[in-house]
């Protein structure tokens, strides 16, 4: 049998003399790879899901809801803006957010308790970083698509009308990834799900759906509640996505804070998931 | 990597602790190009966690380790790239098919799709998987799962094969299918790591063998030479019926080399075996059943390692 044969022949060839330069430099777009490739068993309701939920929310929200509130509010109520393009934005951003929840929840437990595939990558060159950063990469991956269709229904509904309006692309992304980010720590240091997820579900991701400023002006909430929407991904990436697609009026600083508040949690939670992924894989 | 006298992994001292707890304390052995060689012990002796030190994945706690004349603190990445590791739980992606999960796997090696094509090919043929290369993982057999986990572990041709418990939980058939694909490895010189509890599984596969107990090495060497050094060349079990055991003991006191006195029967360690039972017959003894079997490596484990259950 040839595998007898050639023992020793073939791989060696193509690794050199340091068999884990590649993937140190590689790891993490292999890890991504086979993350898109486990995908690929779900792909259809991807593609429905990402079609069908931004056409349902600005259809029922946007133009029924909205019909309503804009014959009620005049021009002054939401800015000047139709409530169509107050309330796209935060369904853009809290798409975003939802994909990278899907992503990195259910299968990062997966990965170290059900399928135990994270070992399996750990024992190649692969480090437990990696395995991290690609199971985020894909889930980037996963939520550049999603957020891509949606600002395309966003524009066909008429809800983007400034020039700008495209960078509600990026800072989707950008609040979908920080929100994932911590969601795939948090996964990463479960033992078993005991309902865990569906209690971040109940009790963080519905409150930060209803509170970030997502249907009405965060403005509009007591003041002490207001907090919910400043520690919230969701409303600083709303807000971001609102400057772009209609040049809502906030102080620059402001913008910038949402910038930071987003990165650094991004950076927080990467950081944090690298430590437990190559914490539990070593033990 | 060029080795120093074909040594392909030397541990001298290693130890590993978790707390309080020496899980491995202070072993040393080596593993030479081409050696099948195996860790043997009963639960919680310390075999896994050699195994993870030698897979790179958990560091020791002292002692030294080299692997291909490497160390792993430092050159985990590089001699993970030169390892194959089948864990003791399988942890394929059954989301995916079959060939798909050899690809993967060696892509994480950086190895080209295009090689990784014709090996994939190559690996499922020796894995006798030809007809499932389509299936998604979830389909297969315990058996054949295993083997594709094997399969999985060559795609970077390894120069070491590490294999923890490859065959619990399989049944013989799909055992004896396993030994034949580890032996034809083993023959084309593959060096093989096997922790195992199955005494038979390393007298088909080991040519020398560690036995660990609580963390130490009780014993080392070949299975032979190991038989020889602590057992006899052939054992008489002798059954009485329980409530009899114990006076049929007395009387037999002195006959072989050793007598063990267990709940349910009585192992006779001999030379001899035959020439033994005649002579009990001749006393006027009369065993319900009686047996004379050569002596296995079984026996040797358990003088080591103890009758009492570890859980």
């Amino acid at each position: 049998m040839s595998i007898e044969v050639r023992a020793h022949a073939g791989a060696a060839a193509h690794l050199g003399p340091h068999r884990s330069a590649k993937s140190i430099a590689f790891g993490t777009w292999f890890v991504a790879e086979h993350r898109l490739r486990t995908m690929r068993a779900y792909l259809s309701s991807i593609i429905m899901g990402s079609v069908f939920n931004p056409v349902m929310y600005l259809f029922a929200l946007g133009v029924g809801i909205g019909s309503y509130i804009d014959a009620n509010s005049g021009s002054h109520g939401l800015g000047g803006v139709s409530y169509l393009s107050f309330v796209g934005p935060a369904l853009l951003a809290s798409a975003a957010l939802t994909v990278a929840f899907e992503e990195t929840s259910f299968p990062v437990l997966g990965g170290f308790k059900w399928t135990r595939e994270f070992w399996a990558m750990n024992a190649t060159p692969i480090s437990g970083r990696q395995v991290a950063s690609g199971v985020l990469l894909a889930a980037a991956i996963r939520v550049v698509f999603t957020v891509i269709v949606f600002w395309c229904c966003l524009v066909a509904f008429g809800a983007s009308p400034s020039a700008y309006g495209f960078l509600a692309v990026p800072s989707a992304i950008l609040g979908g990834l920080a929100f994932g980010s911590v969601i795939m720590t948090v996964a990463s240091r479960l033992e078993e799900d005991e309902g865990w997820f569906a209690m971040i579900n109940r009790l963080i991701i519905a409150p930060m759906f209803l509170f970030s400023g997502t249907f009405f002006p965060l403005e509009s909430l007591p003041v002490g509640l207001r907090w919910i929407g400043w520690i919230s991904p969701l409303w600083h990436a709303t807000q971001l996505g609102r400057v772009a697609t209609f040049g809502m009026k906030e102080p620059l600083w402001l913008t910038f804070g949402h910038l930071a508040f987003l990165s650094i949690m991004l950076a927080l939670g990467l950081g944090l998931s690298w430590k437990s992924f190559a914490r539990r894989l070593s033990k | 990597m060029e080795t120093t006298n074909d040594v392909m992994i030397r541990a001298r001292g290693l130890t590993k602790s978790f707390g309080e707890l020496k899980a491995v304390d202070s072993v040393d052995f080596e593993v030479r190009k081409g050696e099948a060689f195996g860790l043997l012990g009963p639960n919680g002796a310390g075999k896994s966690t050699t195994m993870r030190m030698i897979a790179c994945v958990s560091k020791r706690s002292g002692g030294e380790l080299r692997i291909l004349d490497r160390d792993p603190n430092e050159h985990g990445p590089d001699i993970r790239g030169h390892l194959g590791v089948v864990p003791q739980q399988d942890n394929l992606d059954v989301e995916i098919r079959v060939r798909e999960n050899l690809i993967v796997y060696g892509r994480y090696f950086g190895l080209p799709m295009k090689f990784l094509r014709t090996k994939a090919e190559e690996l499922i043929e020796f894995a006798q998987l030809t007809d499932k290369a389509r299936s998604k993982v979830d389909n297969l057999s315990g058996g054949m799962k295993r083997r594709l986990t094997i399969a999985r572990a060559l795609i970077n041709e390894p120069d070491i094969l590490l294999l923890d418990e490859p065959t619990t939980g399989l049944d013989p058939q799909a055992r004896h299918i396993l030994w034949d694909r580890l032996f034809r490895l083993k023959e084309a010189g593959v060096t093989l790591v096997i922790t195992t509890h199955y005494m038979d599984e390393a007298e088909q596969l080991c040519d020398r063998l560690i036995v660990m107990d609580k963390g130490r090495i009780m014993a080392a060497g070949t299975p032979a030479a190991l038989i020889q050094e602590y057992s006899s060349r052939e054992v008489v079990e002798l059954r009485f019926g329980s409530d009899r055991n114990a006076a049929a003991a007395e009387r037999l006191q002195g006959m072989g080399e050793r007598i063990e006195v267990l709940p349910d029967r009585i192992l006779i360690y001999t030379a001899s075996g035959e020439e033994d039972l005649a002579r009990i017959v001749e006393a006027g003894m009369r065993p319900v059943t009686s047996l004379v079997r050569r002596s296995s490596l079984e026996d040797v484990f358990l003088r080591l390692t103890g009758r009492s259950l570890i859980e």
